[in-house]
């Protein structure tokens, strides 16, 4: 009986060591791509480089430039966004949610409904009229749309920090009120403590929405002077007749390659936070 | 149960902390009620509003009552992308969960290495709609031209293709919350059903999917959310391609999905915007509904604990 389920169990493991090389060879094809030659991509996607198919780090190099607009331009762009965007949200938020908890008055309970329906609406319903008003006000820059993001993803980040304060025992801030602590005293010194683990989800649950997106900052940012990312490698796609597709994949390359590197190293917080983000959401 | 009920009511909030918060309204709430205000609620109702009117930018809005419901309910491209959403949805929901639910099931039967296969299934969701289209544009258009075609040729390829791109990016997200579920199942109760003389497929559909009810019904709704309001993949992999020309005229994206035909109608002519808001508004309600009455369907087929 044991010496079957150990033999199953090699069965299982071997099995699944091969789907996991499937399942990442989408990603060696990019790295393996983006050292060919252009005319090769397409016509031998899946066949390692040759002699004459080849082209070393020259798709690298072309990638910086590529579109007329510099790649570390929009990857600064991408990282500076989703940097600021995630620390406002997380920062407001968490207040946010603390009032809303502790101040049951009817303001309080109007702003959580509210956040708790915007998590229903799609960004269709919303998008073109948000341009406007993004517009309008003047936060159509990187430097600005943190605030942007911070309206349009109050909704998921208020109910999942308020639903965590809610758990966190009165006594403790009411000791620190005694104590003659004031809010705020209260909030950074006692409260954001206690709330760290819910910090952490949804920050990784912010940078992963933000430093993906596409359409928002598409929409919002005055494109012919910023792009992000996603838009730098959407707009090499759409507006050119042909593609380098060897340059392409090196863009991509390079896009991706960071967020594995951090995400091989910091995985465990990363999984455990998205786990906790659907399980409340 | 109980024990939460008490803490819910009253004591929540006591006067002592109630009162010195109340007084910093401006430094806690305001800024995110600010921004909320700028970034939801305010395009929220001037979108409802706009939807009635027919206007290229929001300062020319003239109100026509429902005539943009109208058109837009007669439009023959969004009937085609809420059926072809629909039946994405239904697949994906099938393929996603299914695959999921085994590789979680197999991955919490203490095999070897079972955390190096976690990470690396997980890993598709950090990459980008975009850059996830793109990538696998590549791999099918490569596989596909040693048959002489390629993807946007033939509607079913951009069909499957979606289906294989989004398995491989939502599986190791639905199996995380699947591994949450199947590690909550006390172990007490697996070997009561193996005491009673109960088989593993018996325990399997007994016991655990029973008790993994909970994490079942956030998977599905999951899936089912995720593809009506899926955008960059169905925008960076066919686009909407192949177009089909009907006998009338009519032009029909055969891949193109809701969100996408919402996005095309607003920006490729500036006279539909407001049969595209309304197309939106009509949107927004179809997902509301869907996510209501799931959770509701669902939820009573949860394990009473």
């Amino acid at each position: 009986m044991k010496k079957k389920s150990s033999i199953l169990s090699i069965v299982v493991a071997v099995f699944f060591t091969l789907i996991s090389i499937v399942y990442v060879m989408p990603i060696v094809e990019v790295l393996i791509n983006s050292f060919k030659l252009n005319s090769f991509v397409n016509t031998e996607t899946f066949a390692l480089p040759t002699k004459e198919s080849y082209a070393g780090f020259a798709n690298y190099i072309k990638g910086m430039t590529f579109g007329n607009y510099p790649f570390l331009k929009s990857a600064f762009f991408s990282a500076y966004i989703t940097i600021t965007s995630t620390a406002l949200i997380i920062i407001c938020t968490s207040m946010a949610a603390w009032y809303i908890v502790r101040v049951n008055s009817l303001v309080s309970k109007i702003v959580y409904y509210l956040c708790v329906f915007s998590m229903i609406v799609p960004f269709q319903m919303v998008m073109f009229t948000l341009s406007g008003t993004a517009d309008r006000l003047k936060l159509n820059t990187p430097y600005l749309i943190p605030i942007v993001y911070l309206g349009f993803g109050a909704g998921l980040a208020v109910f999942m920090f308020s639903g965590f304060v809610k758990g966190i025992p009165l006594e403790i801030e009411e000791a620190a009120v005694i104590d003659g602590c004031n809010p705020l005293a209260i909030f950074f010194r006692v409260e954001l403590a206690m709330l760290k683990p819910t910090l952490v989800s949804v920050g990784i649950l912010e940078v992963m929405w933000i430093w993906n997106d596409y359409l928002l900052p598409y929409l919002v940012l005055d494109r012919t002077m910023y792009m992000t990312i996603p838009i730098h490698i959407q707009y090499l796609k759409g507006s050119y007749g042909s593609v380098d597709m060897g340059a392409t994949m090196a863009i991509i390359m390079m896009s991706i390659f960071p967020i594995i590197v951090l995400y091989l190293f910091c995985q465990k917080y990363i999984i455990k936070g998205v786990a906790a983000g659907a399980v409340k959401g | 149960m109980k024990k939460k009920n008490k803490s819910d009511g009253t004591s929540l909030n006591s006067i002592l902390i109630r009162k010195p918060i109340k007084r910093c309204f401006p430094i806690f709430i305001l800024p995110t009620l600010l921004a909320f205000s700028v970034g939801f609620v305010w395009p929220f109702i001037q979108g409802i509003y706009l939807s009635f009117c027919k206007f290229t930018i929001v300062s020319d809005a003239k109100w026509v009552g429902f005539s943009n419901y109208k058109k837009a309910f007669m439009d023959a491209s969004f009937k085609h992308a809420f059926w072809y959403t629909a039946l994405f949805a239904i697949a994906s929901i099938l393929f996603i969960n299914v695959i999921a639910f085994f590789v979680a099931y197999a991955l919490t039967q203490k095999i070897p290495g079972s955390n190096l296969y976690r990470t690396v299934f997980f890993m598709p969701n950090l990459i980008g709609g975009i850059v996830l289209g793109y990538i696998w544009s590549m791999i099918f258009d490569g596989i596909l031209s040693k048959y002489g075609t390629f993807l946007t040729a033939k509607a079913s390829y951009g069909f499957w293709g979606l289906l294989i791109l989004m398995c491989w990016q939502q599986v190791g997200y639905m199996m995380i919350i699947y591994i949450a579920g199947l590690q909550g199942v006390s172990e007490d109760m697996m070997e009561a059903a193996k005491i009673d003389g109960a088989n593993r497929w018996q325990t399997l559909f007994r016991v655990t999917i029973p008790n993994v009810m909970p994490s079942i019904t956030i998977c599905i709704f999951l899936t089912l959310t995720n593809s009506f309001k899926l955008f960059d993949q169905n925008l960076a992999l066919t686009g909407g391609m192949p177009t089909l020309f009907g006998d009338d005229g009519t032009m029909i994206n055969s891949t193109e999905m809701l969100a996408l035909n919402i996005y095309k109608t607003f920006y490729t002519s500036a006279k539909s915007r407001g049969i595209a808001q309304a197309k939106a508004v009509v949107f927004f309600i179809l997902v509301a509904v869907m996510a209501l009455i799931q959770l509701r369907f669902t939820r009573k087929k949860e394990v009473q604990q």
